[in-house]
């Protein structure tokens, strides 16, 4: 089988605690570290998984900078046979559409089977796998937990719905899914596995490798924007009642009302 | 004069010479024992290689204190006592046993230099010993057989129990000592009845024993049991000769070896690879053991070598709790796989991956590394380097679990487990009333005499900060001038490389190697007995390092450090050692003298307590694991406490202090018990 | 006039609780728009959603077939592909089922796409102005979309505030004729359900969670007691799991369960980063706890420095008496 993962490198959110710039309108990227999205970690083990048992490659791919390829080969360390980068100054500031834009155009330029996202990434939106899929005219499921192969033509997925529960659905393939955290225990990376892909090559793909009008991606081809960053006003740490316990409480039990506890 | 026929001259029914048996079971028992142990030590030599050549000095004291001298056996006193007489039996009757070879193709041989006097008082003090040995061997089958000591017992999942072949062996030794006694017995009474030649005998002795008994016994029965014993002795000793290699017994052989190689540094780990230094770890293919061949051959060596006498799981904490390991296991079950990977006869199998094939990753994960075990071992058998090799083998191929891979990566990218931010590193120096008082160089700008390495779990866990305030105060107030790495300094790594991410570890130690030495310090202190271990073992060419409880035992000595009477005159102290400051270190005095230089403190002892004590729960990387267990290492310390009568535990040691804390709250004690860190006793007791 | 639609999802036969929150949405995209219900389904399960929406919605369109049973993402998206005029704006609830559908429906509607809508801040032009969070609710963000093609929008559900529902009469439009055909190339099979020990503490709104403030076992009665006053369930921290008091599927934490509550009650629980790890979501946490310098009053919303075994069959008493 031949599955391509799309993958992205994100501030690692269990590592960093956000901060923004001094003009409040973006993180302040000083002290940031960043890694592979957490559910495309997922997604890549599981196609490894799948190639293992199976036969076939697994590639990697991303849309970013030069600084992404560290993260494919982060990926390619984990057993990941390519990985592709796809990078270009007309790419910047692509809308989840733009993204799924120049996904699309790689992935015509294969022949795979099965293509996996992350559920989800740092922006918390979830939209890509759909839009590549829907771009492609794929089938597509979300929220993948569970992957079982019944033959050359079809799968069986199991999705995670809301309270634990599973939703299985059979989808003939070629189709996108998304991946979600938990579907399997990735296994670990650590330096001296990035350190033994270090030289293999990485292919870099612009706008006009894929054949892309550099319209129709990027800022130019955005209809969604971020315009800024910035922090609720949440007060710093618990808002702490004092008084008497009578007090206390009458306070709290507002304030369960308020929010659904009570 | 007629005296009884040896077995060189005897004729089985008056024809058939005796002496060929003399010379044929010797023929066929050394040549099978050589067959045996070249297929014993076929693993040995695929084995990765070691290095067990240095330290002569070292090894020849241990060879004749853990060996000889059996010095660890009375740490379990019957046992070791039993041990020893049967021990020393051997080493006693080893003489004799080739001398009776020989006497079967040679009448009446007796080894040069044994003719004369000494000869009668070898032969005295050999009686003796077969007698003790025998009775040794007879307490230890009821000891075995009937009162069955819980710790030889075999969990169903490690197999079927072992007492059968211990029991066995012990009936082997008994009928070596029998007949043996026999034979001589029998030839002395024979020359007493018809010759009526008297021999002065050991009192009380088997011999004398037996010779008493046979007086009365006819000529032609006396040459008949003369011939008959030897025979029995001759074919036991050959049996159990090629016996030994086949089961635990083997260590018999291989002790003696494996003592002299045994580990002499402590605290230490060893290299990925002996001969591959730091620099050139990028060539190594894989690291790490991951099948059985990866072993090094002395570690193969410590497989063959386990008596199975389970001392090692009696002292191990991980077992103590329930958690998938025992240590004796680890040896057993690999003891198992070389027998049936290199089979006496045969084809030598192909070995799988350990992790697979005969242990479990939670096994290899659940080890503290606090050394109990090492220890212990009377014929000095490692785990420590098992276990970090198996890791390395196991980080190698990706099998980490999930809870480790996050503090893993964090320490990759911010050089903390906690993933925090390396600005906010020297925090703790920020909080309001310290910084009032007290103002910490930062030696990225200036210079000190002295370096304070903080570590990761001091430097940014709220309540553990407090270690480092304090020990700041005793420092500055016993006139250190010492300053800090701040955001410079990355965690020291200690269980980093006990965890088997190498790699990382060596990223580490470089990038705190640098800042140290650029800082231009000469002297190093910690508060932290891992990071104490990790810059005294670990790391190379650093300035002199000492835990915090040695510059306060110094200073108190030379009267630089004064101490006020006890605060608290009512509480009973108990010292708890950490293992990486205690067993691996050896530091068990200078915190007691410490806490003793403060006038009216009561300070008992845990009965597990310096190079016995019981490990809190593991510090580093082991606080992110999570393992399987019934109770926690914290709660068993805690009762320990509690029934050495202390309701104070003083520690030296950050990890100690977190897992004793947890501890006396799950074990409902908060209230009657409370954990201190040594630090704070200390500072709350300065003058 | 702008145009929004909402997609109101149900289940056995009776719409979620979103279904009272896209007004308040669309009122804060533009006050003025005309805002329609889509229910898709078949059948009486159908029929009954619709007529319940009619009381809320003044325009309510119903898409009845077979193929509709089930939510299933692709079906729904052809259909709706066919029923949502291209201009219009259409949200949907940010649900495993909207992250299902909504991307490839708004690639099939040429419309923009914003996901995980917390907050509208209106039009300019032809800009909506919107508010999503990032990176796991760390910081929000404002971001804009171009709505002259058309947009589909995902929105929180309990991010607006609900609207009180009876008060329309509105029409239902029977628009099963133009969903086209809906054949699919994934099928759905079957949901499989959770299995779960004698309680499930992933599915509670409300948890009141002990750690080792309770001391000992027989306290856990007073958490027991504050929870069925709060109609809540018991969760725990890991000490509560390891000294066997309570069950390991009570436990909240990232080696135990992940709990979406809307209120957790943080009962003695110092507030570990492993167990706030098992904390998603965003939930209103209310900490109480001896230690004022415990963890978790930095990461609360609400903090009390006092005992729980004191404070917990207070407050007992006080909500029993509501």
């Amino acid at each position: 089988m031949e599955i391509l993962v799309c993958v992205k490198r994100v501030p690692d959110t269990a590592e960093n605690e956000f901060e923004l710039n001094g003009a409040g309108n973006d993180l302040d990227r000083d002290d940031l570290v960043y890694s592979v999205n957490e559910w495309d970690n997922y997604a890549v083990e599981e196609a490894i998984q799948m190639v293992d048992k199976m036969g076939g490659s697994v590639t990697v791919v991303t849309v970013g900078d030069d600084e992404s390829e560290e993260i494919l080969r982060r990926e390619m360390a984990m057993g990941a046979n390519n990985g592709v980068l796809l990078s270009d100054d007309a790419f910047e500031g692509s809308d989840g559409k733009g993204i799924a834009t120049i996904l699309k155009a790689e992935i015509e330029k294969g022949s795979y089977d099965l293509i996996l996202t992350g559920a989800q990434a740092d922006e918390g939106a979830g939209q890509v796998g759909g839009m590549v899929a829907a771009m492609l005219d794929y089938p597509y499921a979300s929220l993948v937990n569970k992957i079982d192969v019944m033959d050359d033509k079809k799968i069986k997925v199991g999705r995670e719905i809301e309270g634990g529960n599973q939703e299985m659905n059979e989808i003939s393939l070629p189709c996108v899914l998304s991946i979600q955290t938990g579907i399997n225990e990735p296994r670990y990376v650590g330096i001296r596995g990035i350190r033994k892909v270090s030289s293999v090559e990485i292919p870099v793909k612009s706008a006009s490798d894929l054949g892309l009008d550099a319209a129709s991606v990027g800022s130019a081809g955005a209809k969604t924007r971020r315009v800024d960053y910035f922090v609720p006003d949440m007060g710093e740490g618990a808002e702490m009642l004092e008084g008497s316990t009578e007090e206390i409480i009458a306070k709290l039990i507002e304030k369960l009302k308020a929010k659904g506890g009570l | 004069m007629s005296s009884i026929i040896g077995p060189a001259s005897y004729k089985l029914f008056g024809i058939f010479p005796t002496a060929i048996l003399s010379f044929v079971l010797p023929v066929i028992g050394i040549g099978l024992f050589a067959y045996i142990m070249t297929r014993r030590i076929a693993p040995l030599v695929r084995a990765a290689p070691d290095n067990r050549l240095d330290h002569i000095g070292l090894r020849i004291k241990n060879l004749v204190v853990v060996w000889l001298g059996q010095i660890r056996q009375p740490r379990y006193m019957l046992a070791g006592v039993l041990h020893i007489v049967i021990f020393a039996g051997f080493l006693i009757l080893s003489v004799r046993s080739i001398s009776l070879v020989v006497i079967g193709l040679s009448d009446g041989f007796v080894l040069p230099g044994l003719g004369g006097w000494l000869g009668h008082v070898y032969n005295f003090i050999k009686d003796y010993a077969a007698t003790f040995v025998l009775i040794a061997c007879i307490v230890a089958a009821v000891r075995r057989g009937i009162y069955k000591p819980k710790r030889y017992a075999v969990p169903e999942k490690y197999g079927k129990d072992h007492t059968a072949e211990a029991v066995f062996v012990l009936g082997i030794i008994s009928t070596l000592m029998i007949s043996e006694s026999l034979f001589e017995a029998s030839e002395l009474a024979y020359a007493l009845t018809v010759d009526g030649q008297s021999h002065f005998l050991a009192p009380l002795s088997l011999v004398w024993i037996f010779k008493g008994m046979l007086t009365s016994a006819s000529p032609g029965f006396l040459q008949g049991l003369h011939i008959f014993t030897y025979f029995v002795h001759d074919l036991a000793f050959f049996f159990f000769l090629c016996f030994l290699p086949l089961g635990k017994h083997f260590h018999v052989i291989t002790s003696i070896f494996n003592v002299f190689f045994m580990r002499v540094q402590k605290g230490n780990i060893k290299p990925v690879q002996h001969g591959i230094n730091d620099e050139e770890l990028d060539s190594l293919e894989s690291f790490g053991v991951k099948r059985l061949e990866d072993f090094t051959w002395k570690h193969m060596l410590d497989f063959h070598s386990c008596a199975d006498c389970g001392r090692c799981s009696d002292q191990c904490p991980a077992n103590a709790v329930g958690r998938p390991l025992s240590p004796r296991f680890i040896t057993i079950k690999a003891r198992d796989l070389m027998f049936k990977n290199y089979p006496l006869s045969g084809e030598i199998y192909k070995s799988k991956l350990l992790v697979e094939d005969i242990f479990t990753e939670d096994e290899i994960w659940s080890c503290t590394t606090c050394g109990a075990c090492e220890e212990e071992c009377p014929l000095g058998i490692e785990y420590i380097d098992k276990m970090v090799d198996l890791r390395r083998g196991m980080v190698d191929e990706g099998m980490v679990p999930q809870s480790l891979q996050k503090p893993l990566k964090a320490l990759e990218k911010r050089g903390n487990p906690y993933g925090k931010m390396e600005k906010k590193r020297a925090e703790w120096t920020e909080d309001a009333d310290f910084k009032a008082k007290h103002s910490i160089k930062d030696l990225g700008e200036e210079t000190a005499d002295t370096l304070y390495f903080v570590d990761s779990i001091t430097s940014y866990d709220d309540n553990i900060q407090e270690i480092a305030r304090r020990t700041s105060i005793i420092l500055e107030k016993a006139g250190v001038d010492f300053g800090i790495l701040g955001k410079d300094e990355k965690d020291s790594g200690n269980e980093v490389l006990r965890f088997g991410e190498e790699m990382l570890y060596q990223d580490l130690k470089q990038q705190n190697t640098e800042a140290i030495l650029a800082s231009g310090v000469r002297n190093i202190v910690t508060a932290d007995p891992h990071a104490y271990n990790a810059l005294k073992n670990d790391y190379k060419g650093l300035p002199e390092v000492k835990h915090i409880s040695q510059v306060v035992a110094q200073k108190i000595a030379t009267g630089e450090l004064e101490l006020k009477t006890c605060q608290d005159p009512d509480k009973v102290y108990v010292y708890h050692d950490p293992c990486y400051l205690g067993r691996h270190n050896g530091v068990y005095e200078a915190p007691r003298q410490a806490m003793d230089a403060i006038n009216g403190l009561t300070r008992v002892e845990l009965e597990k307590s310096r190079d016995r004590s019981f490990c809190c729960g593991g510090g580093g990387l082991m606080l992110f694991f999570e393992p399987e267990e019934e109770t926690r290492m914290g709660v068993l310390r805690v009762n320990m406490a509690a029934e050495a009568g202390a309701n104070v535990i003083v520690t030296a040691c950050p990890f100690c202090l977190v897992n004793i804390q947890d501890a006396i709250k799950v074990a409902g004690k908060e209230g009657q018990m409370e954990a201190l860190d040594f630090t704070e006793l200390i500072e709350q007791h300065l003058k | 006039m702008t145009q929004i639609y909402a997609y109101i999802p149900f289940k056995n036969g009776s719409a979620e609780d979103v279904a009272l929150e896209y007004p308040a949405a669309a009122k804060k995209i533009d006050a003025a728009a005309m805002l329609t219900a889509v229910v898709t389904g078949s059948g009486a399960e159908l029929d009954s959603v619709a007529t319940e929406m009619s009381k809320i919605y003044e325009q309510v369109i119903k898409v009845d077939n077979q193929a509709l049973a089930y939510p299933n993402a692709e079906v729904v998206r052809k259909a709706l592909v066919n029923i949502i005029p291209k201009d219009a704006i259409l949200l949907v609830a940010h649900t495993t089922f909207g992250m299902d559908i909504a991307p490839g429906l708004s690639v099939k509607m040429d419309a923009a796409y914003a996901a995980d809508i917390v907050d509208f801040e209106g039009i300019e032009g032809t800009r909506l102005k919107m508010v999503r969070q990032e990176l796991g609710g760390a910081v929000s963000t404002h971001v804009t979309a171009d709505i002259s093609a058309g947009a589909v929008i995902t929105i929180r559900p309990g991010a607006f505030a609900p609207v009180d529902g009876g008060a329309a009469n509105g029409t239902i439009t029977d628009k099963s004729a133009d969903a086209g055909d809906l054949a699919s190339t994934r099928k759905f099979l079957e949901v499989v359900e959770a299995e779960v020990g004698d309680v499930d503490i992933t599915k509670s709104d409300v948890l009141v969670s002990i750690g080792r403030g309770i001391e000992e076992q027989e306290n856990i009665e007073l958490a027991q007691e504050l929870a069925t006053a709060m109609n809540a369930v018991v969760s725990c921290s890991r000490p509560i799991v390891d000294a066997k008091w309570l069950e390991k599927s009570r436990q909240v934490g990232t080696s135990g369960q992940t709990v979406k509550p809307k209120v957790y009650m943080a009962m003695g629980i110092s507030g570990s980063f492993q167990h706030l790890g098992g904390l998603k979501g965003n939930p209103f946490i209310v900490a109480v706890n001896k230690n004022p310098k415990a963890p978790i009053f930095q990461v609360a919303d609400v903090g009390i420095v006092t005992d729980i075994l004191e404070f917990m069959p207070e407050l007992t008493e006080a909500i029993s008496s509501l």
